[in-house]
């Protein structure tokens, strides 16, 4: 696999002449998970949807480069918190959806595979509604993986799952994103505390970076250094004001 | 209890059957009850058993009628759908169609379908084609609406997926969209059913030669009101079991969807 390049974004976005954040500058670093932690509505999904080259509802001032030089289109896919799995196809046909949009010949031993590293072979003719939510996020996850993108985009992917279910799905994200650029937003300190190489937290003013265990993630449940940055980042994001 | 679900089940059906028959049976009590109590003359309303004499005296008659009837409403349904679904498609896949169609569409609305038919029938003739039309322009408008809506109204994450999975704006539209919409279409469909026969009618009312329309204002002119009664009700048949296949084509659409 190329090595996956890092984003640099630097600007600032307005909605209807309202500055929502920026202007500030920001990096993905390559082949590394940065995680993006900060308040409801300071526009941690509109930074995501712009890398993503989705419309935003407002107008964005300034640059989204990869370091490579070569453009972001067809080199990011993007997993959400709503597994999107279309209804009416079976997880193995929603695993296959990109090749299906695009009319293209799908390679099913590829499928067949991801199902099997996400555990879902034996249910890969069930339709969603038939799955738990941990499985629906699973073969999300699956469909993200199919696309073999080296930029990946997760808006909180594991929040809407419990506890246990959670941490799971952190552990099997990571390893198969595993040398992937990675963008997780989420508004938990533990998840990003265990998958972050690099932290910020964003503000309307600035994407700081937050200081991460020295330890590389993911670290365990019981990392004393992993619990202490969750603790702080905790306390930090409930000084804020809301 | 475990055998309970099943007795549920397969007690169901029989009991909306009694009830159906109970209801036909209380309808026709009604009827000659009101017969009976206003002592009105046959050629003003006529009793049941004198409809079913006529229907059955003229049962040929009624059938053939019918058979022009629904074929008039089965092709009017058709086309209407056809071009229902491709106005609805072309609407939602462009801002600038949108905009400069609907307008157009709410406009034709505000005519009445019914003031159309004497120049339809000009138009188009005594012949079928007159009220396959009304037929047409009856039905097309629930069918684009009810499509259209269920077009635009696609949950955002899904098409941002399609977007980002480099999809085409016509490949998220045949493999999101349209799926997506189908129990829209459904719903329109099943509103369809219910017009198609209305439009075919006062087609035939306006000018035909046959037609279930036609037999009843032939019955009238000749105060044959019993064999008007029957046409009439060969109108709610035709009418009923086309809503039935059209509930049960709308149901496998909202299947396949499989949504909620």
């Amino acid at each position: 696999m190329r090595t996956p390049p890092s984003i640099t974004l630097k600007g600032s976005h307005a909605i209807d002449g309202a500055r929502l954040f920026g202007p500030l500058s920001l990096c993905l670093p390559a082949g590394k998970w940065t995680c993006l932690l900060g308040p409801s509505g300071v526009g941690k999904t509109t930074l995501l949807r712009l890398i993503l080259g989705l419309t935003t509802g407002g107008e964005f001032d300034g640059v989204i480069v990869a370091n490579d030089g070569f453009p972001l289109s067809g080199r990011v896919s993007y997993m959400a918190q709503s597994d999107l799995l279309l209804p009416w196809l079976t997880v193995f046909e929603n695993v296959i959806l990109g090749a299906r949009l695009r009319n293209s010949r799908p390679n099913m031993d590829r499928a067949n595979t991801l199902l099997q590293r996400v555990g879902l072979t034996e249910h890969q003719t069930k339709k969603p509604a038939a799955l738990s939510g941990g499985m629906r996020q699973r073969a999300a996850l699956a469909r993200t993986l199919m696309e073999d993108r080296p930029i990946v985009l997760l808006d909180e992917p594991f929040s809407a799952l419990d506890a246990g279910m959670r941490a799971d799905m952190q552990e099997l994200a990571y390893e198969t994103l595993n040398g992937k650029t990675v963008m997780l937003v989420t508004h938990d300190p533990a998840e990003a505390s265990r998958l972050a190489h690099q932290i910020i937290l964003l503000s309307a003013d600035a994407a700081m970076p937050w200081p991460v265990p020295a330890t590389p993630p993911i670290r365990g449940i019981y990392d004393p250094a992993t619990l202490t940055c969750q603790a702080d980042l905790l306390t930090h994001l409930r000084q804020l004001p809301n | 209890m475990p055998g309970r679900p099943a007795d549920t089940s397969a007690a169901a059906p029989k009991l909306k059957w009694g009830y159906g028959i109970g209801a036909l049976l209380l309808g026709l009590g009604i009827w000659q009850a009101t017969v009976w109590l206003t002592d009105a003359p046959h050629y003003i309303l006529p009793s049941p058993w004198r409809v079913a004499q006529a229907a059955l005296f003229s049962h040929a008659l009624i059938w053939e009628n019918t058979l022009v009837t629904g074929t008039e409403v089965l092709l009017g349904l058709l086309i209407g759908t056809v071009f229902g679904v491709i106005s609805a498609v072309l609407l939602a896949s462009s801002r600038q169609i949108q905009q400069l169609i609907l307008p157009i569409l709410v406009f034709t609305q505000a005519v009445p379908v019914f003031a159309l038919a004497p120049m339809l029938t000009l138009w188009f003739g005594y012949g079928m084609a007159s009220k396959i039309v009304m037929t047409v322009l009856i039905i097309y408008f629930p069918v684009t609406s009810a499509f259209h809506d269920g077009l635009t109204q696609v949950n955002r994450g899904y098409l941002d997926l399609g977007q980002t999975m480099g999809a085409t704006k016509a490949q998220i539209m045949w493999r999101i969209r349209i799926p997506y919409a189908l129990p829209t279409l459904g719903t329109g469909l099943r509103l369809a059913a219910v017009y198609a026969p209305i439009g075919a009618v006062i087609g035939e009312w306006v000018g035909a030669s046959n037609g279930l329309g036609y037999l009843m204002l032939l019955a009238n002119g000749r105060a044959k009101i019993d064999l008007m009664f029957a046409s009439l009700i060969a109108l709610a048949i035709l009418t009923l079991l086309l809503h039935k296949v059209i509930g049960v084509l709308a149901d496998r659409l909202s299947r396949y969807s499989n949504i909620g």
